[in-house]
């Protein structure tokens, strides 16, 4: 066998192999995306009964509450940065960091200094691989987020919140992560989380014009301390749970490219090493007919 | 005109359903609701929510760390972990 003809052999079994893999995962990631999603639309009412909570809080009370007031001057941001564990996610880690790195660019130019927290091992090794500091980062089951890890981020941020920017503490929170929109597209998002800027949940409008008058138990400003948090670990946890949603569809999608390019290759592949082979045999016989020639004339 | 009642956790709803009246234990005392009450936010102190449907049936769950509102006649029981104790029992 030719040397030609043995390199196209080993390209094709390389090419064979990688597609198996990719194959694998592609379908893994696709089994995945439909629990992901479940989840997501799951902690829909919660999310959505804090929002509404939140929201009353907010506009029938007059008290002054830090988490709700802008302050005069904001020193220092954070940005949360919602990455993943693994790659092969086509551009997700990437579009989120860089989106991350454009709010960054930002709220400098604004004057502000920024930290970062960061959430999945993509975005840590980013940073630590331009030794860029990192407030501080979690990482692990960024696929199968768990409220109790929201919980321990909010807790965080709203600690850091609460201190005065002269203490260190910061001023102002940004998160980015992407958002699932569909298996085909998903959106890297940034959202200010504090000082708030509620947006009252698609609510349908109409059948109640008149909104209530709450009572509060205990008073105002003790129920907003309760709810901030809440609030804020919700929309964490939420975007957590699309972020891992994302994901799964992110690595469906290159995956699926991966494949379909394996398949490309085997097929190219193999029209080059049958050219070898038959350049090969033609070889043979000429040489052989050469050989031939040469006695009969000799 | 029944109460809609509500029990939702952070990762998914635990319980929904009609009732005639919601017993539940906020910081400052035990708060009971009926069709009609005044719209209410209070945070929960660690207990149960017990909720009476409208057959009469007890629908008891836990509430930790959360809050309850109520808005014309729609009592929404949200805590992080909140888990079904018991359900269906007849009222003694």
């Amino acid at each position: 066998m030719g040397a030609q003809l043995r390199i196209y052999r080993q390209k094709i079994r390389s090419a064979q192999t990688t597609k198996k893999i990719t194959k694998a995962m592609e379908l893994i990631a696709a089994s995945r995306i439909q629990k992901a999603q479940q989840r997501v639309a799951a902690s829909g009412p919660y999310s959505r009964a804090v929002t509404r909570a939140v929201s009353a809080a907010a506009t029938y009370s007059n008290a002054k509450h830090i988490l709700t007031t802008e302050p005069e001057k904001i020193e220092r941001a954070a940005i949360v940065i919602f990455s993943s564990d693994r790659g092969l996610a086509g551009a997700f880690n990437t579009n989120v960091v860089r989106e991350a790195g454009e709010l960054e660019a930002r709220l400098r130019a604004e004057g502000k200094d920024v930290v970062h927290y960061l959430i999945g091992r993509k975005a840590i090794a980013y940073f630590n691989f331009r030794k860029r500091p990192i407030e501080k980062a979690w990482f692990g089951n960024t696929e199968n987020p768990a409220p109790d890890l929201a919980h321990e981020i909010g807790q965080t941020l709203v600690d850091r919140f609460i201190q005065l920017a002269s203490e260190g503490g910061v001023d102002e929170i940004h998160i980015v992560y992407n958002r699932f929109v569909s298996m085909l597209t998903q959106v890297p998002e940034v959202v200010r989380l504090l000082p708030l800027e509620i947006v009252e949940g698609a609510e349908p409008a109409g059948e109640r014009i008149v909104q209530p008058l709450y009572e509060f138990e205990p008073e105002e400003a003790g129920v907003l301390d309760a709810l901030l948090p809440v609030y804020i670990e919700s929309r964490i946890f939420n975007a957590m749970l699309q972020s891992a949603a994302s994901k799964h569809a992110a690595t469906q999608k290159a995956m699926k490219s991966a494949s379909d390019n394996a398949d490309k290759l085997i097929i190219d592949y193999t029209r080059l090493s049958n050219n070898a082979r038959q350049a090969e045999i033609t070889q043979q016989i000429s040489e052989i007919v050469g050989g031939a020639d040469a006695l009969a004339s000799a | 005109m029944p109460l809609t009642v509500s029990v939702v956790s952070a990762e998914q709803e635990v319980w929904n359903g009609e009732a005639k009246q919601v017993i539940a234990r906020t910081q400052i005392g035990e708060i009971g609701i009926l069709s009609g009450h005044e719209p209410v936010l209070a945070i929960l102190a660690a207990g149960t929510v017990r909720i009476t449907q409208s057959d009469g049936n007890l629908v008891v769950a836990s509430a930790e760390d959360g809050f309850l509102s109520v808005d014309h006649d729609v009592v929404t029981v949200v805590a992080r972990n909140a888990e079904l104790v018991s359900e269906g029992q007849k009222q003694h």
